[in-house]
């Protein structure tokens, strides 16, 4: 047995070997020992490792995927199935992956607000912040790129999404969305090309930025904690931060790495406890297009894009769908070179934090809406839900062929009764308190206010028979709407 | 003595600067012509546009009857074997009556969303963003910008047939 002193002798020795061969431990002893100011080794501060943190899973899980997955058009599907069920343990590591990018991107959102609020991308690291916007767009890219991976109906609608939206571009868009579908139809070689995107050249390209964003982050040095009043300005700053590192700072190993490691253990502990809670996501139907009993949703994180196509007036879509994202994209890139200088702390910056908020409840409700979809017709509506009991109780033989005229021409997909059906149309419960007969007439049969016209499609006595329903439908309490005005008109003689 | 050395010094700096901007030039020009084929393999999917588009059949004439709408398959004629199920395309036939036909496209003309048909209130409903479209294709409500996509389409021998092969969006060329 060795002595302690025999053995410590044998580690440094081994570690000098080790060196002078590979130069290393300067730049690692640099990298652990850079100065932090004391008050940002904060906990607002480990969101940045935390999103490194799920890459790093992500990357081990997708490659342990890729051993299974059978990345063609043709078995992608079949291949999910076989390892949601029966190779061992495919569920969760699906799961994992699919939570694992929910909160990454969900993880790299709240790094960037905290960024943001904190005016850390002001002067000298305006290109930290960009690359962080690079990495942001990645993210993003291989959130959809995924979807598209668990090859379902979802995934082949989406694709056809995005390519009638590319198909708008003016002059080109043709030939674009031939480029994106890799031809003709979304088909396999629409698939490869996602594949290829989502497994080499995103993943690639995040490594990368990656590395510029630490590299500038390792030169420039942690952003001190905003205080208001202390200005950042372009002639000063750098002295002032070195200053500040002189007078009250501490090395990043270990007051500010514990609390990274801390956080980014607890992030993968929750993603573990969502995986095994919730399972994997889908696959849904198969990708077959001639299903079409199917309503495609994106992704929660595009929920809000979705909402968004349903609710933009129709003459501004195509505008709003080509020039919105780059003028978006244009915007956060240009951000710190605009705003460089002057107040970081969020007390001092109403604007700044107002529109902040402003773009955090609009995120919110649209991706609410979107998850709602009341602009889209309750497809089955009207053979799934019956009329309810009591708007048919002491109803006239007429009135009841309307109510089934009613639920036959599929008006409960896009008008609710007693809260159940379509939200497209106003709900019919009182219309007969908005509406004169006339006016119902002339509504079911011109339609008017995004109603299609339904003269076509009803016989005069299904329209009759129609109408006396809607008629009957007013509270207890309310009269119907009448013509006041038939008082004063002679009747035709018949 | 010196003041010759600094001089064939500054030639020999001057003589290598050329030869490495020659260096770069020469990788420049190797790299062009290298990335000639990449960019033509990246740009093939619009090389052979005309060919991706054909006559296919829907199946016989008296399959569709008179005054009805149905759903009909096709597989695309331009296909590869690892296609699987998405070689697979529907469109929805209208027959007026005789050989009056229409065929329509299952993509919604907001976003390629499939769109569904109601006979009863004879209504195409599409369940993304709510367009919904008359008997004939035309917008009934709803964000579409214009109708139903319509394939070309002949009778041949007895055969419903449809010019099909490409997913139809708003800069779709005939």
């Amino acid at each position: 047995m060795r002595s302690f002193r025999e053995r410590m002798n044998f580690k440094t020795a081994a570690k000098e070997w080790l060196d002078e061969r590979l130069h290393i431990a300067q730049p690692i002893r640099d990298m652990a020992m850079h100065p932090v100011p004391r008050r940002s080794a904060s906990w607002w501060y480990v969101f940045g490792s935390a999103s490194l943190a799920l890459f790093i899973m992500q990357v081990v899980t997708g490659i342990l995927l890729a051993l299974i997955y059978a990345p063609t058009a043709a078995n992608a599907w079949s291949s999910l199935q076989r390892l949601n069920h029966s190779v061992t343990m495919g569920w969760f590591l699906r799961a994992m992956h699919g939570w694992g990018a929910e909160f990454m991107v969900g993880i790299v959102l709240i790094h960037m607000c905290q960024v943001f609020i904190f005016g850390a991308y002001k002067y000298p690291r305006g290109f930290t912040w960009v690359a962080g916007v690079i990495l942001l767009l990645l993210t993003l890219g291989l959130a959809f790129t995924g979807q598209i991976m668990r090859f379902d109906q979802d995934a082949y609608w989406g694709i056809g999404i995005g390519a009638s939206i590319t198909g708008r571009v003016p002059l080109i868009g043709h030939a674009m969305v031939q480029l994106l579908l890799g031809g003709p139809t979304i088909a396999g070689a629409t698939f490869n090309r996602f594949f290829t995107l989502h497994v080499f050249i995103l993943p690639a390209l995040l490594f990368a930025f990656i590395g510029v964003h630490l590299f500038l982050v390792l030169k420039l040095g942690i952003s001190e904690w905003p205080m208001p009043g202390r200005l950042v300005r372009r002639k000063t700053y750098l002295q002032e931060y070195e200053q500040e590192l002189n007078r009250d700072s501490v090395p990043f190993v270990p007051d500010a790495l514990w609390k990274d490691l801390m956080f980014s253990g607890a992030i993968i502990l929750v993603v573990i406890a969502c995986a095994l809670t919730f399972g994997p996501f889908g696959p849904g139907g198969v990708p077959n297009p001639t299903i079409i009993q199917t309503a495609p949703r994106p992704d929660f994180f595009f929920m809000w894009i979705f909402a968004m196509l349903a609710l933009l007036p129709p003459h501004l879509e195509t505008f709003f769908m080509l020039a919105f994202p780059p003028l978006a994209i244009a915007v956060l890139l240009f951000l710190p070179f605009v705003a460089a200088e002057g107040e970081k702390s969020w007390r001092r910056r109403p604007v700044a934090i107002l529109s902040l908020a402003i773009i955090a409840v609009s995120f919110a409700a649209l991706t609410r809406l979107g998850i709602e979809s009341p602009w889209a017709p309750v497809m089955d509506a009207w053979s799934a839900y019956p009329v309810p009991t009591n708007y048919l109780k002491s109803r006239t033989p007429l009135e009841l062929t309307g109510a089934l005229v009613f639920q036959e021409k599929q008006c409960r997909n896009c008008h609710s009764l007693d809260g159940v059906g379509g939200q497209r149309g106003p709900a019919l419960d009182s219309v007969a308190v908005r509406l004169t007969k006339d006016e119902l007439i002339r509504q079911v049969l011109q339609g008017g206010g995004n109603m299609p016209a339904f003269g076509k499609n009803l016989s005069p006595p299904e329209v009759t028979a129609l109408v006396a329903f809607l008629e009957t439908l007013h509270p207890a309490e309310e009269a119907p709407a009448k013509n006041e005005s038939l008082k004063y008109v002679q009747p035709i003689p018949h | 003595m010196s003041e010759d050395r600094a001089l064939r010094d500054e030639r020999m700096v001057a003589r290598r600067t050329l030869l490495m901007k020659l260096g770069i030039a020469f990788n420049v020009l190797v790299a062009a012509a290298l990335s000639a084929p990449f960019v033509a393999y990246i740009l093939s999917p619009l090389l052979r546009n005309t060919r991706y588009l054909q006559w296919v059949s829907l199946g016989r004439v008296d399959t569709f009857h008179e005054g009805q709408t149905r759903l009909a398959t096709f597989n695309n004629p331009f296909k590869r074997p690892w296609d699987g199920v998405t070689v697979q395309t529907a469109c929805w036939v209208r027959r007026m009556e005789g050989s009056a036909f229409q065929v329509f496209a299952i993509n919604c003309a907001h976003l390629g969303c499939p769109v569904r048909w109601f006979p009863q209130s004879g209504l195409f409903m599409c369940p993304c963003h709510g367009g919904v479209y008359y008997a004939d294709g035309t917008v009934a409500a709803g964000p579409p910008p214009r109708g139903l996509f319509q394939y070309p389409m002949k009778l041949q021998n007895g055969e419903l047939m449809i010019f099909a092969g490409q997913l139809p969006t708003l800069s779709t060329k005939p």
